[in-house]
């Protein structure tokens, strides 16, 4: 086990015009469970495929540990990877594909036999494992290469590429928490890519998030929630996304059509310069009723989606679509004027999708003194 | 449970259904598997009877009429039964041939599908190589077969050809196949090797191209070795295609004719005289039609039936 640290690494599959991974540092530390989330053709195999060496980096160095691995071929850097679809050795049993990683490294035979037989039960695999891993059903055959990655013990760590797409979804479950299992048990430091913002939020300690070949976001699943710092985090993670409507900062306020939202806060020492800016904020914190509080602007209703356990509301201010999540039993009538409060901190200001500042109340109209 | 879903079901297609098994009282059991059966099916596939009877079944009935009759005259002809499958099958050159031609087929595949499969494993994987490979690969192919037997005929001779004169000369090693039995199945031996190669090899290249990338990498995770990913990842999914190619390569093989007539004329003495030279030496030179249709039929039965245990041995094994 051992912290992976990416020294400037990127990649370019067309010799330098376009990144499909933008030159990055950054460490993976031992023993943690990454996500490494995104939309597909982000570069989150590419990124997959640099740490395991089955792809070398256009530029760029790799440590493990104080190892230098840049150029270190895949067998020799002891990483285990299991792919989006099962990828098996066919006519060997279930057995013989668990047991093939360590025979190819030369273990005992006894251990072996011990790990495999670990693996298998932790998997569900016992009643198959004389079987020829290609007559099982395809989610069975996923879980069989899961378990080559994760038969061996001491690997610097698991790298799983959407490993549950083809497993029945009332399967992905279990094998999430058997996965969490296994990596309290062992210790593995894993990186879990994936697109789906559930699987990854469950799943991991910390989550990645990746955009057109950059990271832009890192750090606990509440935290990309609560308080994203690029636009894309906002739309990405929560369902529904992130509402986003452009604004203004003048004199130190944010206005939608002239109208004042609230304070601009900056988040840096600095003042945020008077100009156009990107109001961001999640439905779960845009709150229909309460006149006049601050931070917020007056909408108009324009339909709800009652979903059962909570309702959507559709607005329009100034324009912009916008979508309020509320109770279950609340009413809004279509068409009618409403006044959309932020809940105070919970509203940002982006400027070229990166979050410059927040929006606290106007002077004397704090969101509490008016509903 | 698909068979079951299958028999169950109704033919939605018009048409008398005949409901074997079923109870006719109205009250059927559903555990009793109802098959329909539909008459109209034989009208479809009536067009595959008639082109396959004027493709194979009405040329062969013709020889089928030879292998029973002594034809003296078109007007004086008489039934002699199995007469003639008796002779051929008892003649003693007869059964040498079948022998040399089985051993010469026997030595083709056990060369050339090796052969083939490695040449394809070294061919390269992407790249502009890839074409130039190609081509290079695929040259033989396109010869005609008798020239094919022309360029050996000449290369291979000890005196003018490149390829004799350099063993006798520059080897030092006595080489003449048109006095040796031996340097003259070898000669044919290699020249089929040479023709041939290639088409296992583009067969078993298009199996490894079809092999997704994660396989390889897979194997490269695992620490498998070079021999151990030929051995688990490339040579199994090779199974379809080798099938073809052993198949391919074996009534080719086996029927081979233009090449060895080009280059020894089945000699010298009777070191390559195949079965398809003999046949033709009793159906054309002799014009004996009586044993010539026995002697086709039995050869054609015989490729028939090696190619149906291949078959089945090949298929069986993959399951």
């Amino acid at each position: 086990m051992a912290d992976i640290r990416l020294e400037g690494v990127g990649h370019s599959y067309d010799g330098g015009r376009t990144w499909a991974l933008r030159p990055m540092t950054w460490t993976w530390q031992s023993s943690r469970a990454y996500a490494l989330l995104g939309p597909s053709g982000c570069g989150k195999t590419t990124l997959l495929n640099i740490i395991s060496g089955l792809l070398s980096p256009t530029v760029g160095r790799i440590f493990f540990d104080d190892r230098e691995v840049t150029a270190v071929p895949t067998a020799g850097r002891n990483i285990a990877q299991v792919f989006q679809f099962p990828v098996l050795y066919e006519e060997m049993s279930v057995y013989d594909n668990l047991a093939f990683p360590l025979r190819n490294r030369k273990y005992p035979k006894a251990e072996i036999d011990q790990r495999v037989r670990r693996v298998s039960q932790l998997l569900g695999l016992d009643d198959h494992l004389k079987r020829r891993s290609r007559r099982l059903d395809p989610g069975r055959q996923q879980i069989v290469s899961l378990g080559r990655g994760l038969v061996r013990s001491e690997v610097a760590a698991v790298l799983l590429d959407e490993p549950l797409t083809v497993v029945d979804p009332a399967l992905k479950w279990t094998l999430r928490s058997k996965l969490k299992e296994i990596h309290r048990d062992t210790g593995h430091t894993l990186i879990y890519v994936t697109h789906d913002q559930t699987e990854a939020l469950t799943f991991a300690d910390e989550v990645v998030v990746l955009n057109e070949g950059a990271i832009v976001q890192a750090g606990e699943p509440t935290e990309l929630f609560l308080s994203p710092a690029h636009e894309f985090v906002g739309h990405f993670i929560g369902s529904p996304g992130m509402n986003v409507v452009p604004a203004e900062i003048a004199g130190g306020v944010v206005r939608v059509a002239e109208t004042d939202v609230g304070q601009a806060v900056s988040d840096q020492e600095d003042e945020l310069e008077p100009g156009p800016v990107r109001i961001g904020v999640r439905p779960e914190f845009a709150r229909l009723g309460g006149e006049g509080a601050s931070p917020g602007l007056p909408v108009r209703v324009t339909g709800v989606d009652r979903m059962g356990a909570y309702n959507l509301v559709h607005v329009r201010a100034g324009g912009h679509p916008m979508i309020a999540k509320t109770e279950a039993d609340t009413r809004f009538a279509p068409d009618t004027e409403e006044f959309l409060h932020f809940a105070p901190d919970r509203a940002f200001l982006f400027r070229d999708s990166v979050r410059c500042g927040s929006i606290s109340p106007l002077d004397g109209l704090d969101g509490k003194g008016a509903s | 449970m698909t068979e079951q879903s299958v028999t169950v079901a109704g033919s939605p297609v018009g048409g008398e259904i005949v409901t074997g098994a079923a109870p006719q009282d109205g009250t059927p059991d559903s555990r009793v598997s109802v098959k329909p059966k539909n008459n109209r099916a034989w009208l479809l596939v009536l067009p595959v009877v008639v082109s396959v009877a004027f493709t194979a079944v009405i040329p062969l009935m013709t020889v089928v009429n030879f292998s029973v009759q002594d034809i003296f005259s078109p007007d004086d002809r008489i039934f002699v039964g199995l007469e003639w499958f008796r002779s051929v099958a008892r003649d003693p050159e007869i059964r040498a041939a079948f022998v040399r031609t089985l051993l010469f087929s026997a030595q083709v595949l056990l060369l050339e599908i090796p052969l083939g499969v490695a040449l394809a494993v070294a061919m390269p994987r992407r790249g502009v190589w890839v074409s130039v490979a190609l081509v290079i690969v695929a040259l033989p192919l396109l010869i005609p077969w008798n020239v094919v037997g022309t360029i050996w005929q000449i290369f291979a001779r000890a005196d003018i050809g490149l390829g004799g004169w350099t063993i006798n000369n520059v080897l030092g090693i006595d080489f003449n196949y048109t006095l040796d039995s031996t340097d003259a199945w070898i000669t044919v031996l290699i020249m089929d090797i040479w023709h041939w190669t290639p088409l296992v090899a583009l067969l078993a290249y298009a199996g490894l191209r079809s092999i997704p990338d994660p396989y390889f990498q897979a194997a490269q995770i695992d620490g498998a070795s070079a021999w151990s990913t030929f051995r688990h990842i490339q040579l199994p999914r090779l199974r379809g295609v080798l099938t073809i190619a052993i198949l391919l390569r074996f009534m080719d093989s086996f029927m081979i004719y233009t090449e060895p007539f080009v280059v020894t004329g089945g000699g010298p003495g009777n070191a390559t005289s195949f079965l398809s030279i003999l046949l033709s030496k009793v159906a054309v030179g002799q014009f004996d039609l009586g044993p010539a249709g026995a002697f086709s039929l039995l050869y054609f039965l015989v490729v028939q039936i090696v190619s149906y245990v291949f078959f089945t041995v090949l298929t069986r094994s993959g399951r």
